[in-house]
C-alpha cells in the first residue's frame, strides 16, 4: 500500500495505491487518523485501489465516523464501477459522497461553507 | 487503563493463547484476538483447525489444553489472527459406537454450529472440489453493521400482507432487467423494492436463507441432463449464516452486510422480513449422510435416535433435530435471538413446526419447552412466530398448535376450504369460517384472527395459475416418476389439462384466479401471496419444484405485460384491503351489533338478502361487514358486501339495504364482460341498489359509503 498526501487549499488529498484489506487497512487508519482535526476537508482518491475487502470497507466507515465526529467532511474519488457496486449492495455507499475525479471532489469540498 | 486479558498466557507453535470465555458460543472478535467456544457433551478432546481462506490444507491445529475446558465447553482466545482471511473448524475425538448413537471421528473437520459466515459455496452453482477435506468452512463475522435508526417494524399482525418468495427465483430470470451480478441475490431483491411497494404487500417471507448446499443430492435430470439441485434449501448447513450464494458479494464473503442492507432498505419502505427457518432436520441426512457438523460434535445430543442407533425421521428428510433436549433448545433460541437482534428480522415461519413439540423419543408434548421459551423470550417478544403446524410424521396441529398467546399458523384448512369452494364443491359452511379468520379453529382458545395465515397457494404445491389449469400434478421433470409432490391439490383445470388456446377456458381461468385473490383479500386473518401469482406464474403443472434452478422456478418478469390484467386486479385488491380496517379486525366477530349501528358486525346473505342456504352443495353466499364495527368500533370504515357465486350459472343476488344516505358502489366484479375493478376511493355507484346479477363463477365486492 502506497499512501500519498498533498494539500490543495484547505483540502487534504490522500491518494491510495493498492488493495485495502485486513493487512493494509491499519496503515491507512493510522495515516488518516493522524490527519483528522476539527473541520477537516478530506479527499480520498481511490483511483488506484483495485479491491477493498470487508475489513477495508469497515476502515473507511470508521474513518468517516471519526471525521464527522469532528464536523469534518470526506469525499471518495475515482471508485471503480465494481467497488461502487460492492459498496452499494453492502450499504457502505450510503454514508459517502463520491465523485469521479479529484477536480469534482475538490469543487464539492470547497463550495461548502 | 488496559485490561490484563489482552495478554496471552499460553502458546502453541507460533500462536499465542489464553483461556477463553465459554459464552457466547462460536467465534467472537475480542481485543487482540478471537474467542473460540464450542461445546460437546461426549467429546474426549478437541482441536481448533485453522485454514487460510480457500487453502486446501490447514494452516495450524491447536489442541485445547485441559485447562481451557470449562464443563463441557472448550474455550480459547487466539491472538493476532488475520481473521478476515481465516477459516476455522474443529476436530473432535470421542466414542464411536453406532448403537449408542456416538459418531466421533477425528479424521473429520467439523463446522462450528455457531459459525456466522460459512465459506465453501461462495458463488451459487460453482461445482465444489469433491476432494476437499473441509467443505463448509466457518468464518468470522464482524457483526458491527451500522443500522442507523432502523429497527423491526412491528406492524400489527392483522395488518400484514405477506409475499412468500424464493431469493434466487425472484430475480434470476434475465427479464428482471437488473444488473447481471445482482440477479438471484439479496441485492436483486433490493433492486425490486419499488415493485413490491407498488404491489402493496408489507412483508416478505423468504424461503430458507440459512447456508445450505445446493449440491446436496444434486443429480442430472433424466429427461434433459440438466443438473437438479437442492434448490429450495430446506436443509440447513449452518443456522447462523446467510446463504453465501444468495449474495452478489458472496465471493467477497460479504453476505452478512448484503442481507442486513436488504433488511434495512425493506424496512425503510415499510416492508417486514420474515424468514422461513428449518429447525426440524439438518443437511447431515440419515446414517448414510455426510458428517458436516452436529453429527461429529455431539450426535446423540443433537438428533433424535432410535434405541438401535438409527435416526428418527419425522421430517421426511433423514434425521430429526432433538429440539426439546435442553442444549438443543438453547441453540435454537440463541439462533433466533441472533437473527432478531443482529439482522433486525421481523418474524419467523417454522418449517414442519410440529416437530418442535415432540419429545426426544418423538412423542408430542402437551407443553413443549422449546415453543414456550420462544413465545416468552424477551428478545423475540415483538417477532412474529408462525408455525407450519404439521410434520411428516403425521402430527397435524392446525387449530391446536401450542400457542402461548403468540404463535400463528399456516392455515392449511383455509387453503383446502377455499380451493374446494372455488372449484365448485359447494362448501359454504367451511368457507364462512375461512372468511372470518377461522373462529372454529381459534376463537375457542382465545386466539385472534391473525393467528390464521391465510393462503391458497404456497411454495409447496401448484401456483395459482396451475391450480386453475391442471387437475393433476406433472412432476416428471423432477426425475422421481411423478411420485413426489402432493396428490391432494383440490385443483380444477377448467376443461383442459394444461395450456390451451381456447378463449373461453382461458377467460374462465383468469376469472378463477381473480376469485381466489378477491376471497383471500377480504378474509379476516393474514393473507399470504405466493411470488408470481400476481402475474399468473406457471410451473407447467409441477407442484414440487424443489430441485429446479431454471425457468420452472424463476419469475418471468415479462408476465407483467402478458397478464397485466391479473396484476392490476391483485394490486387493487391489496390496496382495498389496506384501505379498509373492517377487513383487518384484531378480534373475532361477535355476530351482534355492539355499537348501535343497527347492523351486526358481520351478517350472512344468499341470493336473498338476510337469508342463507347453508346446506352442502350450495355454491352461492354473501356477507356484509358493518363499517361502524371496524376494529371493534374503534375506527370508522365503509360497509362492505361480498357476493360469491361459484355456481356454473349466473344468479341474481338481492343486496341488503344500507343506512339512509349511504349507497353501494362497485369495487370489483370478476364476472363483468369488461373485467371491472377500481382503485379504492374511485368506485362508481351501483345502478340498482337493491340487487346485482353475479355471473357464473364470479365474485362481486361492493362498498357502502
Amino acid at each position: 500500500m502506497d499512501i500519498k498526501l498533498k494539500s490543495v487549499g484547505e483540502v487534504q488529498v490522500v491518494e491510495l495505491h493498492g488493495d485495502i484489506d485486513a493487512s493494509t487497512a491499519p496503515d491507512i487508519t493510522k495515516f488518516v487518523s493522524d490527519l483528522v482535526k476539527t473541520n477537516i476537508r478530506l479527499l480520498l482518491d481511490m483511483t488506484k485501489v483495485p479491491y477493498m475487502s470487508s475489513a477495508g470497507l469497515r476502515t473507511l466507515l470508521s474513518l468517516y465516523r471519526q471525521i464527522t465526529a469532528k464536523q469534518g467532511k470526506v469525499i471518495l474519488v475515482g471508485l471503480s464501477e465494481e467497488l461502487v457496486d460492492t459498496m452499494s449492495v453492502t450499504g457502505f455507499l450510503d454514508f459517502f459522497v463520491t465523485k469521479s475525479t479529484q477536480e469534482e471532489g475538490l469543487a464539492n469540498l470547497t463550495q461548502e461553507t | 487503563m488496559e485490561r490484563i486479558d489482552i495478554h496471552p498466557t499460553h502458546s502453541h507453535e507460533n500462536f499465542k493463547l489464553r483461556l477463553g470465555r465459554p459464552q457466547p458460543f462460536g467465534a467472537t472478535i475480542v481485543p487482540g484476538g478471537v474467542n473460540f467456544s464450542i461445546f460437546s457433551s461426549h467429546a474426549t478432546s478437541c482441536s481448533l483447525v485453522l485454514f487460510k481462506k480457500h487453502a486446501k490444507a490447514p494452516l495450524a491445529e491447536i489442541p485445547f489444553p485441559d485447562e481451557f475446558r470449562i464443563g463441557n465447553v472448550y474455550c480459547m482466545v487466539v491472538f493476532d489472527l488475520d481473521y478476515e482471511n481465516l477459516e476455522y473448524g474443529y476436530r473432535m475425538d470421542g466414542p464411536n459406537n453406532f448403537q449408542q448413537g456416538h459418531w466421533f471421528d477425528p479424521s473429520k473437520i467439523l463446522l462450528d454450529p455457531y459459525a456466522k459466515i460459512i465459506g465453501g459455496r461462495d458463488v451459487w452453482g460453482v461445482v465444489p472440489d469433491w476432494e476437499d477435506i473441509y467443505h463448509h468452512r466457518g468464518r468470522i463475522a464482524f457483526d458491527d453493521f451500522d443500522w442507523g435508526n432502523d429497527r423491526a417494524l412491528e406492524i400489527p399482525p392483522e395488518d400484514q400482507i405477506i409475499y412468500e418468495m424464493h431469493v434466487r427465483s425472484f430475480t434470476r430470470h434475465e427479464s428482471s432487467g437488473i444488473k447481471e451480478n445482482h440477479r438471484g441475490t439479496f441485492a436483486g431483491i433490493r433492486d425490486k423494492i419499488p415493485y413490491l411497494k407498488e404491489l402493496g404487500i408489507n412483508a416478505v417471507e423468504l424461503m430458507p436463507v440459512y447456508e445450505f448446499d445446493e449440491f446436496e443430492n444434486s443429480r442430472p435430470n433424466p429427461q434433459t441432463g440438466e443438473t437438479l439441485y437442492n434448490y429450495w434449501g430446506y436443509s440447513t448447513v449452518g443456522f447462523f449464516s446467510p446463504k453465501a450464494g444468495y449474495a452478489a458479494t458472496g465471493k467477497f464473503g460479504m453476505q452478512v452486510d448484503e442481507l442486513k442492507t436488504l433488511v434495512k432498505e425493506l424496512h425503510k419502505n415499510g416492508i417486514e422480513v420474515i424468514l422461513d427457518v428449518v429447525f426440524n432436520h439438518t443437511a447431515e441426512g440419515n446414517e448414510r449422510g455426510p458428517t458436516i457438523s452436529f453429527r461429529g460434535i455431539d450426535n446423540k445430543t443433537y438428533y433424535m435416535m432410535t434405541p438401535e442407533g438409527y435416526y428418527f425421521n419425522f421430517s421426511g428428510c433423514g434425521n430429526t433435530i432433538n429440539c426439546n433436549n435442553p442444549i438443543v433448545r438453547n441453540i435454537v433460541l440463541d439462533c433466533l435471538r441472533y437473527w432478531a437482534a443482529e439482522y433486525h428480522i421481523d418474524g419467523f415461519r417454522f418449517d414442519l413446526a410440529s416437530i418442535l413439540g415432540r419429545d426426544p423419543w418423538g412423542y408430542p408434548l402437551a407443553n413443549p419447552p422449546l415453543l414456550e421459551s420462544l413465545a416468552f423470550d424477551p428478545i423475540l417478544a415483538k417477532c412474529k412466530l408462525i408455525a407450519e403446524a404439521w410434520d411428516a410424521g403425521g402430527l397435524y396441529q392446525v387449530g391446536s398448535f401450542p400457542a402461548y398467546g403468540r404463535w400463528a399458523e399456516w392455515n392449511g384448512k383455509f387453503r383446502d376450504g377455499i380451493r374446494k369452494f372455488i372449484k365448485g364443491d359447494g362448501t359454504v359452511g367451511q368457507i364462512a369460517q375461512c372468511l372470518q379468520g377461522s373462529p372454529n379453529l381459534y376463537a375457542w382458545a382465545g386466539r385472534a384472527p391473525a393467528t390464521s395465515i391465510n393462503f391458497i397457494t404456497a411454495h409447496d404445491g401448484f401456483t395459482l395459475m396451475d391450480l386453475v389449469s391442471y387437475n393433476h400434478k406433472h412432476n416428471e421433470a423432477n426425475g422421481e416418476n411423478n411420485n413426489d409432490g402432493s396428490n391432494d391439490n383440490d385443483s380444477w383445470n377448467c376443461g383442459w389439462e394444461g395450456a390451451t388456446d381456447d378463449v373461453g377456458i382461458n377467460a374462465l381461468r383468469r376469472r378463477q384466479i381473480k376469485n381466489a385473490i378477491a376471497i383471500l383479500m377480504v378474509s379476516q386473518g393474514v393473507p399470504m401471496l405466493l411470488m408470481g401469482d400476481e402475474v399468473g406464474r406457471t410451473q407447467n403443472g409441477n407442484n414440487n419444484t424443489y430441485c429446479h434452478d431454471n425457468e420452472l422456478s424463476w419469475l418471468d418478469w415479462n408476465l407483467q405485460t402478458k397478464n397485466a390484467e391479473i396484476l392490476e386486479f391483485v394490486k387493487h385488491c391489496v390496496a382495498f384491503r389496506r384501505s379498509h380496517p373492517v377487513l383487518r379486525n384484531p378480534n373475532h366477530f361477535r355476530n351482534q351489533d355492539y355499537v348501535g349501528s343497527g347492523y351486526a358486525d358481520i351478517t350472512w346473505h344468499g341470493t336473498k338478502a338476510w337469508n342463507v342456504d347453508w346446506s352442502d352443495g350450495n355454491r352461492a353466499i354473501a356477507f356484509l361487514l358493518c363499517g361502524k364495527h371496524a376494529k371493534q368500533g374503534t375506527v370508522e370504515d365503509n360497509y362492505i358486501y361480498v357476493a360469491m357465486n361459484m355456481h356454473w350459472q349466473t344468479q341474481w343476488f338481492e343486496i341488503p339495504g344500507l343506512p339512509p344516505s349511504l349507497q353501494w358502489h362497485v369495487f370489483a366484479n370478476t364476472g363483468a364482460v369488461f373485467a371491472s375493478n377500481y382503485l379504492p376511493g374511485t368506485e362508481p355507484v351501483l345502478e340498482n341498489q337493491s340487487g346485482i346479477l353475479v355471473g357464473d363463477r364470479s365474485v362481486v365486492i361492493l362498498v357502502g359509503k
